[in-house]
């Protein structure tokens, strides 16, 4: 199989795979192909050394989803004073990463909502409640994964998949589904946890988790309670907007605040 | 990348010769991250986009010449603010480099 192909039905597969290219200096258009798993076709860049470090950063530019661009030794050399004395390599590192996944609680209305934009942003959907006549495909068309189960055992089985891209929402307002749920995400490393509810039903959730033993500060600064941005949504619809401008806000670390109103460059 | 996969399959499978552009580093404002990627047949398709359209033209002269050879495979830039950059550049002023390819491995 050549390169492109491997590389092909790796992407085509959703499994994760790094390609490093060499863009400039010696040996231009020489490729190296990284999966974090098993053993790809032989591939290099020309050098022992210089595939060994390349393949150690594009496995950290893989596990992170990022693509872009590094600076090496002919051997591999990446400190200053080593590169210094040699020709210098340029090498594009692109890693095509499974999809980021969004985990929502509750089989509710704004659960089809949340469900429908968060698949144009491309995040695999899991829609999960403990009431079997709610939660269904049928209701839920857009969800990549339904399940009728309640968040303990769904955390304690496949929590360790969440990492800093995934999202958590937990929609339920039922105290009863709603602290389990967040007990379970603040177990994993989800980048964002987002709760819903008004402003009474976020301090008498702060309470009942208290009671449940949950109180540790960080842990409740994790939390996104009441969910959202102040957009003014008031439908499903624009609720999930709403959420889902917050979830990339917190990615991005940006404030959400009208371009109009703030300075800089707009991509950064 | 992704959405390329089916085209430069049929390329491949028809013999058809084609060069790869994938956006490998932006600086400043610019509308497409690093792998964002087009793909230009050497009878002229184009598939992808590596910008808002802003260097799209550019990037299609630059895959046909290293197709053709006169170019060799290397790195590209747009921006305003470069000397050496192309004329074309991006008009959120940002400056982005592209690494341009046969796609033949």
């Amino acid at each position: 199989m050549s390169l492109s192909a491997e590389l092909a039905s790796r992407i085509r597969d959703g499994v994760p795979v790094a390609l490093a290219t060499v863009i400039s200096g010696p040996r231009v258009g020489s490729k190296l192909l990284v999966v974090p798993d098993g053993d790809p076709a032989p591939s290099s860049l020309g050098d022992p050394d210089l595939d060994r470090v390349v393949r150690r950063d594009a496995l950290a530019e893989l596990e992170a989803g990022r693509s872009g661009v590094r600076h090496y030794g002919t051997a591999g050399q990446t400190t200053p004073e080593d590169l210094a004395d040699t020709d210098i390599v340029t090498v594009f590192v692109e890693s095509w990463a499974p999809p980021p996944q969004m985990w929502i609680f509750g089989a509710v209305d704004f659960t089809a909502a949340l469900a429908r934009v968060a698949k144009i942003l491309g995040f695999r959907v899991l829609v999960c409640d403990a009431r079997e006549i709610f939660a269904t495909g049928r209701r839920f068309p857009m969800a990549d994964e339904v399940r009728v189960a309640w968040p303990g055992p769904v955390f304690a089985e496949r929590g360790a998949e969440l990492g800093s891209r995934d999202v958590v929402c937990i929609l339920t307002h039922d105290p009863k589904f709603d602290i389990p749920a967040v007990k379970g995400a603040l177990a994993t490393s989800a980048g964002y946890i987002g709760v819903m509810g008004s402003r009474r039903t976020h301090t008498h959730r702060l309470e009942r988790l208290a009671e449940a033993g949950v109180d540790d500060p960080a842990d409740l600064a994790r939390l996104m309670s009441p969910v959202g941005l102040d957009i003014g949504a008031r439908t499903p619809e624009e609720t999930a907007i709403s959420i889902c401008a917050e979830i990339i806000s917190a990615r991005t670390g940006r404030a959400a605040r009208p371009l109009r109103d703030t300075e800089g460059p707009i991509h950064r | 990348m992704r959405e390329l996969l089916d085209d430069l399959d049929r390329w491949r499978s028809a013999g058809v010769r084609v060069a790869l552009a994938r956006v490998v580093d932006v600086e400043g404002s610019g509308p497409r991250g690093p792998g964002a990627a087009m793909a230009v047949s050497e009878h002229g398709e184009v598939v992808g986009s590596v910008s808002g359209g802003c260097v799209e033209g550019a990037v299609v002269t630059e895959s046909l010449s290293v197709l053709a050879g006169d170019r060799e495979p290397g790195v590209i830039t747009f921006g305003y603010s470069d000397d050496e950059a192309f004329a074309v550049g991006l008009t959120c002023g940002g400056t982005i480099r592209l690494f341009v390819e046969e796609y033949d491995w």
